[in-house]
């Protein structure tokens, strides 16, 4: 009844153009940027902000850069993690290397060394496709993944391989390493993924966004219609890779402060992230926080909520739901909805719109 | 993009010279040449498995011959690379549509405006400046191509929705988007009914007029191809068996025998 686009007249091509044409579409952005901004870091917990928040946006960014290759270019990649890794360890490497520049600008300078990782894995990507390509992929995971445990250069020779976030300042204001409060944490991390989900949104929405999905659509058409393949596919790998260094950074210094990289980007992770883009919806920006949302909120449900509702449930049980849950979760969404939970989203909104009227 | 020498109307724009096409042992086109001038109707008929929509993958780079040579606008090659002959204004549709499926009318066609958007990745990250204002005098463009084609109710439609036949009218729309000098139309009305072909027919006629393209086309109603062309090239097992205006080529016992077969 609310949701109307009737009476919004677009008077020129750049009205018709924008990301969210209707007006409701804009405050609700505006009101959950806000909740976000404001309502959160001043009225949630300090658990729900570092165990709830910090993690879904940090999934979200990463969500969003497999979407950017696999979604939008129709390229299927394993190396999230390892990407994601990369991204950790060149922040790491360079904030020990060069303290006084601000972390924010090494967060996201990491992403490029990603992306140049990420787009010299994408080569094979012209000449291979589907399955095959996943499986190049692959090859970037694990080789990416012994580097990170093999060359002790990357965690600075520490005995236990572990990343050690030091500690850095935003205006005296430690935003990284053991002082940082969770809220300052919370918000550098709001800042860095609503910036580059504007970003990504931007590319999407014009030109090199439609080559993706050119690509993807119909490669001998694109091709034909002047497209460079190759260009292409390795800009989409770049691009991709720049999200998830960017992701993997931001895991590393603003939520895990530090840890076994090895662990933390291992192949598992590659596939949770694969498994948030499918659930969330491939080619959908907002997809992502879909995905990322659910697939960080479920463990944790499982993890606190049952116990909190007084169901005396063990960490290895709720653990083995989790598994079983995203395993249904991902069968049931393959054979109902393969577009995820934005296709579902967008239904709702389409039947928002002619309520209470069927059509 | 480097400024191009206008070609005159009825000048030659292309030329295909003794090209040879195999794919391992299989002929698909044996030593065949002809030309298209500048501002015709040129149709290539044959029946089916005559190398037709080979010839067209030749043309625009899509496939390389192993024998000839092909002259495009004065410019002679042994084979074209795609994004060299999309740049150069050659475009396409597809015998079995080729649209980007999971996109509206509206970006498909945008997508054939892609070669003419020159702003830098920089103003893309931002979507604003020149960029933004880069979009919109495309967007333009493509609004009255999407006017000329009478396809402004599907505009903000995906594709993969749309029935065959606008399906078809989006495809030209899209190569109609490249603002092309050649356009190349792979059977533009097969599997559309009287009324379809009837609006196609129109289309075609009036891009020629309006946008002054020349046009090749591969297609198997007799009837539309001797009202539409101005002449004609016939190709039979990847050779070519007769040229020239429609009443001649009509007249040729050569043509008669390969669409009707010969009495032995």
């Amino acid at each position: 009844m609310f949701y109307r686009e009737s009476g919004q007249f677009k008077k020129t091509y750049a009205a018709d153009m924008a990301v969210f044409p209707i007006l409701q579409d804009r405050i609700g952005i505006a009101i959950i940027l806000f909740v976000a901004a404001v309502i959160i870091p001043l009225f949630g917990s300090t658990f729900f902000i570092s165990s709830v928040m910090i993690p879904f946006l940090v999934f979200s960014l990463a969500a969003m850069g497999l979407n950017i290759v696999t979604g939008y270019t129709g390229l299927i990649s394993l190396g999230t993690g390892a990407f994601m890794g990369v991204g950790a360890f060149a922040c790491y490497k360079l904030t020990t290397i060069f303290p006084n520049v601000n972390i924010i600008i090494w967060i996201l300078a990491s992403g490029f060394f990603s992306a140049a990782i990420g787009a010299l894995f994408g080569l094979p990507s012209l000449r291979i496709k589907g399955f095959y390509l996943a499986v190049a992929t692959l090859a970037a995971q694990f080789f990416l993944e012994w580097c990170f445990v093999r060359i002790p250069w990357l965690y600075n020779y520490s005995a236990s391989g572990a990343i050690q976030v030091p500690q850095r300042t935003l205006f005296d204001l430690p935003i990284t390493g053991a002082n940082a409060t969770p809220v300052t944490r919370y918000l550098v991390l709001l800042g860095i993924v609503v910036f580059l989900t504007w970003i990504a949104s931007n590319i999407l929405h014009g030109r090199i966004g439609r080559t993706f999905m050119a690509v993807r659509d119909m490669d001998i058409a694109a091709e034909l219609m002047g497209i460079r393949l190759l260009p292409a596919k390795l800009m989409a790998f770049a691009l991709s890779s720049f999200y998830c260094g960017v992701a993997g950074a931001v895991m590393m210094f603003l939520w895990y402060g530090g840890g076994e990289a090895a662990d933390a980007f291992n192949i598992r992770q590659s596939f949770n992230i694969l498994f948030m883009v499918i659930i969330g919806g491939l080619g959908s920006l907002i997809g992502c926080y879909f995905g990322a949302a659910l697939l960080s909120a479920v463990p944790l449900i499982l993890k606190f909520g049952f116990p909190a509702m007084g169901i005396a449930i063990g960490s290895q049980t709720a653990e083995h739901i989790n598994h079983l849950f995203v395993g249904s979760l991902i069968i049931f969404f393959l054979i109902v909805e393969p577009h995820g939970l934005a296709r579902l989203w967008q239904i709702m909104k389409q039947k928002l719109r002619t309520w209470p009227f069927p059509y | 993009m480097k400024p191009q020498q206008q070609i005159e109307t009825g000048a030659t724009l292309l030329n295909v010279e003794n090209v040879s096409l195999r794919f391992g042992g299989v002929k698909a086109i044996t030593d065949v040449s002809f030309d298209i001038r500048k501002g015709e109707v040129r149709a290539i008929i044959g029946p089916n498995g005559a190398g037709k929509t080979s010839m067209l993958n030749v043309i625009n780079g899509f496939y390389h011959p192993q024998d000839g040579r092909i002259t495009y606008r004065g410019a002679t090659r042994s084979k074209m690379r795609p994004h060299v002959a999309a740049s150069q204004g050659i475009a396409r549709t597809f015998q079995n549509v080729a649209l980007f499926k999971g996109m509206t009318t509206l970006d498909n066609i945008m997508v054939g405006r892609t070669l003419k958007m020159r702003k830098s990745f920089f103003w893309q990250l931002f979507r604003h400046g020149p960029a933004m204002a880069e979009e919109i005098e495309h967007r333009k463009f493509v609004e009255e191509i999407i006017d000329f084609l009478e396809i402004e109710h599907i505009r903000k439609v995906p594709v993969g929705k749309l029935p065959y036949g606008l399906q078809k009218r989006v495809e030209l729309g899209r190569a109609l988007a490249m603002e092309p000098e050649l356009l190349l139309l792979d059977e533009p009305m097969a599997g559309m009914n009287l009324e379809e072909k009837e609006d196609m027919c129109r289309f075609i006629l009036d891009t020629k007029e309006q946008y002054g393209t020349t046009i090749a086309l591969i297609e198997h109603d007799m009837g539309v191809v001797m009202d539409l062309s101005d002449r004609v090239v016939v190709l039979e097992y990847g050779i070519k068996i007769a040229d020239g205006t429609p009443d001649e080529v009509k007249a040729n016992q050569k043509v008669i025998d390969a669409y009707l077969g010969v009495a032995h």
